[in-house]
């Protein structure tokens, strides 16, 4: 499948790049419609990698890339499900989306994020499996999870400590504090910034550039350079499901849910 | 080093350029939100702006509360 319309993204295949759109109102937020979609996506690349030597991961809308999980709904479930079932359900969404962002990693194909704006949990989550991010210099990043009694659970923590691994990153995950694109140029999360409005051209152009090396000594390079730590993916979905059946979560969730703020997840 | 007034003087020329607001009719004590006719999606546009141009780090927590540029240039000028 070459192309795909989806509710909430899109992909097309175009001069050996597969560009993946994410356009999901308001801003991306990870849904299980979402989920269902990326499991296309991932699935199709299986078949497209014989054509393809980059994907681009970026949002057609303009307020950023992804303000992460759809916390509404993680808030019905928990209404849905019960405390005591709530963690069993959780750990069957994790199980799904985490095989959706290992695919990403592991892909054969080289990955670039370009990203703008609000790239906050599970959207710096989904960038981070990516090889490169590129981003436009207004993006924002943040890991604002522990403000509702929860770790990010989409892979970010494993994948943030491969990529930089120090007290930076603690900071960050234990102060819940959103930062710059500079920022995370400096410490090592974003390898190029560019100007506004400039991140899906500038992935465009990294992805010309690839096209011109052999594709499987890429494979081979980011396969011996980029390895999945299975083992903390594992345990960071036990830690989120025994976090989540907790009243402080809930109570956590509810005051998201029933904010009137338009943007409750910013800070 | 920048003066606090020359920071405020700063904040307050970059705001009206980046929210297309007329310079004069924003004042130091102003609610920024008010004045600028922001909301929290383009205070985090304004925050990367101003932490660009000042070349510092402004942890959102720190900004909580603050609603007038003085208060902002304060905190700001605190990490010059």
């Amino acid at each position: 499948m070459n192309s795909f319309e989806g509710q909430t993204l899109s992909w097309q295949l175009k001069n050996g790049v597969v560009e993946l759109a994410l356009h999901r109102e308001p801003l991306n937020e990870i849904s299980s419609l979402t989920l269902g979609e990326l499991e296309k996506f991932v699935s199709a690349l299986n078949s497209l990698s014989g054509e393809a030597h980059a994907v681009i991961i970026y949002s057609a809308l303009p307020a950023g890339f992804c303000a992460g999980a759809d916390l509404r709904e993680l808030y019905q479930w928990i209404q849905q499900y019960g405390q005591a079932e709530v963690a069993g359900h959780t750990r069957e969404y994790l199980e799904r989306i985490h095989a959706v962002m290992n695919a990403l990693d592991a892909s054969p194909l080289t990955t670039i994020a370009a990203v703008h704006g609000v790239t906050f949990g599970g959207g710096f989550e989904l960038a981070l499996t990516c090889d490169l991010i590129i981003a436009d210099k207004l993006a924002r990043f943040c890991f604002p999870e522990l403000r509702l009694g929860l770790i990010p659970g989409y892979g970010g923590i494993p994948r943030l400590k491969r990529d930089i691994g120090n007290a930076v990153m603690r900071d960050l995950l234990l102060t819940g504090r959103s930062f710059n694109a500079t920022k995370a140029q400096q410490i090592g999360l974003v390898s190029q910034v560019v100007s506004e409005g400039e991140a899906l051209q500038a992935a465009r152009a990294t992805a010309g550039q690839m096209a011109k090396f052999d594709r499987q000594t890429a494979a081979v390079a980011k396969r011996f350079i980029k390895q999945i730590p299975h083992e903390e993916l594992r345990r960071e979905i036990d830690i989120f499901c025994d976090l989540i059946a907790r009243p402080a979560v809930q109570a956590g969730l509810k005051k998201f849910v029933e904010s009137t703020d338009a943007q409750p997840y910013l800070p | 080093m920048e003066t606090a007034e020359k920071t405020l003087d700063e904040i307050l020329t970059l705001a009206a350029a980046h929210f297309k607001v007329p310079r004069e009719k924003l004042s130091p004590d102003e609610d920024f939100f008010k004045a600028l006719g922001i909301d929290s999606l383009q205070t985090l546009d304004l925050l990367t702006k101003l932490e660009n141009h000042f070349r510092v780090e402004l942890p959102d927590y720190e900004l909580q509360g603050v609603t007038d540029f003085r208060t902002l240039a304060a905190k700001i000028q605190a990490r010059l």
